[in-house]
Formats: C-alpha cells, sequence, structure tokens
C-alpha cells in the first residue's frame, strides 16, 4: 500500500521537490550574497579608517590645538569640544526625554494627547539633522547674532530627545503593570510608583537608549555646521564658537593639506571607535536587561 | 474544641479560634452565621462594571475581624474583581466604576472623599505572581514602611525582622538581605511579598490566589502562614483551590457569574450547603 502509493507519487512531488531545492539553494545565495555585499563595504571603509587613521593616532593627537596649515598640531581643542557639546546635549536632552517618554507609557497611555505626541516624536526620530541645525540657527544664533557653542548643544540635544522619548516609553511599557499594582496596593502615589519601582525595572533599557542618543549625536556634522560652527583655537567659552570632531574632520578632509587629511583621518577613527564603544555598552546593557526576566 | 477543618492534612495546620456561629451547624442558623462577630468589612449591594458591562450583581456580605474569608467560584465569577475593590485596585483603570457600599470600619470606602494611598496602607494586597520588586530583599520591605513612617535605622532593621518573621521568611534570608529580590525561589518571593504587606501594618489583607503559581512544599508554608495571621488581620482569599478554603478558611463566599450565591462558615458550605449550585460546585461537578 505505502509501497505503491510512493511510487506512484514519486514523479511529481520528485519534479515539486527538485524545484523547491533550486528555489531554496537561488534564495540562500541570494541573501548570502547581499549580506556580503553590505559586510564588505563596511568592512572595506572600516578598514581604510585603520589604514589611514592609526599612523595619524600619537600622543599630540590628544595634548595639541588643530594647527594651521603646514604646523604642528593635534585635535585636543575639537575632542574638548566635541565632549562637553555632547555633554551638554546629553544633560538638557535627556530628561527631557525620559519625561516626555514617562507620560507617555504612565500617564497618558490611552490619550489623544499621548497619540499626537507620539507621532510628532516619531516624525523628529527621522528628520534630517541638517533642519535640526537650521532650525537652532533661526531661533538661537540669528538671535544671539553669533555661533556659539550653547546653539550647538541644543541642537544635537533637539536630536537626542525623540530617541530618549522612544526608548523609554518603549522600556516603561516593558515593565509588568503587576509590579506597578503591587506598589499600589502597598498605599504608594503613582509618582513614588513610576520612580522608585517602574523606572527601576526599567533602568538598564533606559540607559542604553541614552547611550544609543549619544552615540547618534557624537558623529553629527550638520547641526553643528550652523551653530557651533568651529574654532581653530582652543576656547572653553559656551557663547563663542567651539571647535568639534565632525566639523574639523569635514573640513580637513576636503582641504589640499596633507597634514590637515591626516589630522582628518585621526579624528574619524577616534569618533568610530567612540561610537563603537558606545554601542558595544549599549548592547551590553540591553543584553542584561533580557537575561534578567 | 472541635476541628474545623474536614481535611486530615489540615491538622498540621493547627486549629484556630471558632466563631460562636460555627457552633450552631443547622442550616436554618446560616443568615446569623459570625453573628457576634465584628465586622471589619461590610459589603452592601455593590455593583461592578468594565466599561458598562456588568462584573458584580448586588453583592452583600461581611468580612469578620480576624477572620479567614474564602472567595470560591469558576473563572469569571467576579471573586477577583471583588478582592479588587476592597482596596480600590480598580481605580488605576479608567472605565470601572463600583457602586454601592464598602464600609471599612464603619466609613464607606467607595466614597470619592476616600484617600486611595491610605487606603491601601490599611488593606494589603497579595497577588496571584510573586511581584517582587527590583531591588534588594531588605528595600522591598522597607518601601512601603517608608511612604508613611519615618523609621531610624534601627527601628527599620527591626520593623524588617519582625515583617520577615511574621512571614516565616527569616530564618532563609537573614543572611542575604542585601540580595536582590527577585533572586529568591517562587515560593520565598510569595513570603517575601506577604512579608512587604504585613510590613505596613495594615488590618485587612486581601490575598488574590496567592499559592496558585507556588509548588506543594511553598503552599503549605503559605497556608501555616495564613493561619498565623488570621489572630491579627481580618484576611480576604480568593481561591481555585477548594481543599485549601476548606483547610484555611472560617467564612467561605461561593460566587457564580457575577452573583454571590452562597455565603456562611466554611463547615456549612462545604458539608451542607443549601444552593444546588454551591453542591455541584464543590463536588466538582462544574467550574
Amino acid at each position: 500500500m505505502t509501497m505503491s502509493n510512493s511510487a506512484t507519487l514519486a514523479t511529481p512531488i520528485g519534479g515539486l521537490y527538485h524545484r523547491r531545492r533550486i528555489a531554496n539553494k537561488l534564495a540562500l545565495s541570494l541573501a548570502l550574497g547581499a549580506a556580503g555585499f553590505g559586510l564588505f563595504w563596511l568592512v572595506a571603509i572600516l578598514w581604510t579608517l585603520l589604514y589611514n587613521g592609526l599612523s595619524a593616532i600619537n600622543l599630540s593627537l590628544f595634548t595639541e590645538n588643530t594647527p594651521p596649515p603646514g604646523g604642528e598640531g593635534g585635535l585636543l581643542n575639537a575632542i574638548f569640544g566635541s565632549v562637553v557639546m555632547t555633554a551638554v546635549a546629553t544633560a538638557v536632552g535627556t530628561p527631557v526625554g525620559v519625561m516626555a517618554g514617562t507620560y507617555l507609557a504612565e500617564f497618558g497611555r490611552n490619550t489623544k494627547l499621548a497619540e499626537v505626541v507620539r507621532f510628532i516624536n516619531d516624525v523628529l526620530l527621522s528628520a534630517p539633522s541638517i533642519m535640526v541645525g537650521l532650525f537652532v540657527y533661526e531661533v538661537l544664533v540669528i538671535r544671539m547674532g553669533h555661533f556659539s557653542a550653547w546653539a550647538g548643544a541644543m541642537a544635537l540635544a533637539v536630536l537626542v530627545i525623540p530617541v530618549v522619548v522612544r526608548t523609554t516609553e518603549d522600556m516603561l511599557k516593558l515593565v509588568p503593570n503587576s509590579l506597578r499594582e503591587a506598589a499600589a496596593a502597598l498605599g504608594a502615589p503613582q509618582w513614588k510608583v513610576i520612580t522608585m519601582v517602574a523606572y527601576r525595572a526599567a533602568r538598564n533599557g533606559m540607559i542604553t537608549g541614552m547611550l544609543l542618543a549619544v552615540a547618534r549625536i557624537s558623529g553629527e556634522t550638520a547641526p553643528l555646521l550652523f551653530t557651533a560652527l568651529n574654532n581653530q583655537f582652543w576656547s572653553a567659552d559656551m557663547n563663542a564658537p567651539m571647535a568639534n570632531l565632525p566639523v574639523v574632520i569635514f573640513q580637513y578632509a576636503m582641504s589640499p593639506y596633507e597634514d590637515w587629511r591626516q589630522l582628518a583621518w585621526g579624528g574619524a577613527l577616534l569618533i568610530t571607535v567612540a561610537i563603537l564603544l558606545l554601542n558595544i555598552g549599549a548592547r551590553l546593557l540591553a543584553g542584561l536587561g533580557t537575561t534578567r526576566k | 474544641m472541635t476541628m474545623t477543618h474536614m481535611d486530615a492534612n489540615s491538622q498540621a495546620h493547627g486549629s484556630h479560634p471558632m466563631p460562636p456561629g460555627m457552633m450552631a451547624g443547622a442550616a436554618a442558623d446560616r443568615a446569623i452565621a459570625g453573628a457576634g462577630l465584628p465586622e471589619k468589612i461590610t459589603v452592601r449591594n455593590l455593583d461592578f462594571f468594565y466599561d458598562g458591562y456588568r462584573a458584580l450583581k448586588s453583592i452583600s456580605l461581611p468580612l469578620y475581624d480576624r477572620q479567614v474569608t474564602a472567595f470560591i467560584g469558576p473563572s469569571g465569577c467576579g471573586k477577583s474583581t471583588l478582592l479588587r475593590i476592597l482596596n480600590r485596585m480598580y481605580d488605576l483603570y479608567p472605565k470601572q466604576v463600583a457602586t454601592g457600599e464598602v464600609m471599612l470600619d464603619g466609613v464607606n470606602i467607595l466614597s470619592p472623599k476616600q484617600d486611595l494611598n491610605l487606603l491601601r496602607a490599611r488593606v494589603g494586597m497579595v497577588f496571584q505572581k510573586p511581584t517582587p520588586f527590583p531591588m534588594s530583599i531588605y528595600d522591598n520591605i522597607a518601601f512601603g514602611v517608608k511612604l508613611y513612617e519615618k523609621l531610624s535605622r534601627a527601628d527599620m532593621d527591626e520593623r524588617v525582622e519582625f515583617s520577615l518573621r511574621r512571614a516565616a521568611l527569616w530564618d532563609e534570608v537573614k543572611d542575604k538581605l542585601r540580595q536582590n529580590g527577585m533572586s529568591l525561589s517562587g515560593g520565598q518571593q510569595q513570603r517575601l511579598c506577604i512579608a512587604r504587606a504585613i510590613a505596613v501594618k495594615p488590618s485587612v489583607l486581601l490575598l488574590d490566589e496567592p499559592t496558585s503559581a507556588l509548588d506543594p512544599i511553598s503552599t503549605a508554608k503559605c497556608e501555616e502562614l495564613i493561619d498565623e495571621l488570621r489572630s491579627d488581620y481580618c484576611i480576604a482569599i480568593v481561591t481555585h483551590n477548594m481543599q485549601q478554603a476548606a483547610r484555611i478558611s472560617n467564612f467561605t463566599a461561593f460566587m457564580y457569574l457575577g452573583e454571590l450565591i452562597e455565603f456562611g462558615n466554611t463547615e456549612e458550605i462545604f458539608t451542607n450547603p443549601t444552593k444546588e449550585k454551591t453542591s455541584e460546585y464543590i463536588t466538582g461537578r462544574f467550574g
């Protein structure tokens, strides 16, 4: 019975099976090819960066300011400027983002307002950063009459907010309601439930979101072009233009001077490594969050 | 003293003070079951609506002080809903409305003037799934206490020890109070939650299927614990386990489709129910 069955079915199934195997192989090789194609360029970029950038990494890169053409120098003022503006932007943007995300997840879950805020935030999340730069240029730089590090930090803060809002909301939504009920059942008012219990449960995810936001803004060039501009010299004055890595890389890489281009490679490598480390840190933290559940 | 339990296992849990009403035994006395005992909570004509759907239909019953009252009935009959009204947990969600009266020590807690946080500090609750907070064992207990009391370091240590001892957890965790509460086993977590509820010194304890997620040994420990706590608190427990209701409760309320079918002392309900539905349910013919 079974013998005859398999015998009669052998031909049509065999043909179908054969075709499926070929289709499978084709799809698999296409997918592999696409992945390889993407990875190739990524590796090529990293390799070029390492190849050209490593030779530029030396002590003076971290201890001397950006030089005039032909002079000896480093990127100290640009590194300092980037760190300061990123820090200020994070300090300003994170609380706003956390509070807005808390509103969306805890207070306004099903309200119309939350829906609108969520939608606008998603738009902001994918807004071209150059528009954010232009916005801050209009609002701050023109009114103040000059470029400044404050304006740069504000432009970056505007970029931080939507990322933090999104991750805060997502992470708080993962906190089980039973935990909130348990805290409320002890007589805890809502703000205590949120700050003492929900934040604690969502902490890793929220820090991850913040790190990702920092990683995102630390490589942004466009918003700084219109706001912090650049500064050839050492400056810690937030009211004056301030040097920063992305804009220095942008200017030096396009310059005709060999030593400037060399510095640009060094800066590019530095920024890439910093972002890579931030991303790895964020991944590790996020991993901690999921394995503990 | 007569054993109030039906189950032989229950002897391990010891007997408890018998309410005077239980002595009578006859069905005729059902109406005055528990008569003479102080009523901690009195529910009168309680209706409850989930977004317009009537989930509870004019429930009236007393919860006696220092007694355990069990709520039994098939899933969806409204027993958890009733429990969540007693500390107004339902208020966390929009579109849920309760009408009628729930008197706690003579005050209607359904009144809009009732301060919810103060109410919940007096009416503790333990949930089906253990819900330790993501913090240390010590802080899990201190969390609720700090909300309403300013205790010195030493007093807080004492309160934590008192609560953990009361929840029969002290010996197991006294050397690791700084460890995360989530690192405990399920049964220990649940006892931690009970300790946490006791720590704020409530007068009523609501237990919503507290042992349904636990293994038999942890369940036995929790039942022993409830048996001990009965001398100090008014306890309401929702359970799907009929033996458990029979073992640990003094009074039993049987609910079905949002209605209270029968309420009486536990022995009566289990040996001599007056309603057909009750007897069908406790003999396992449905539900």
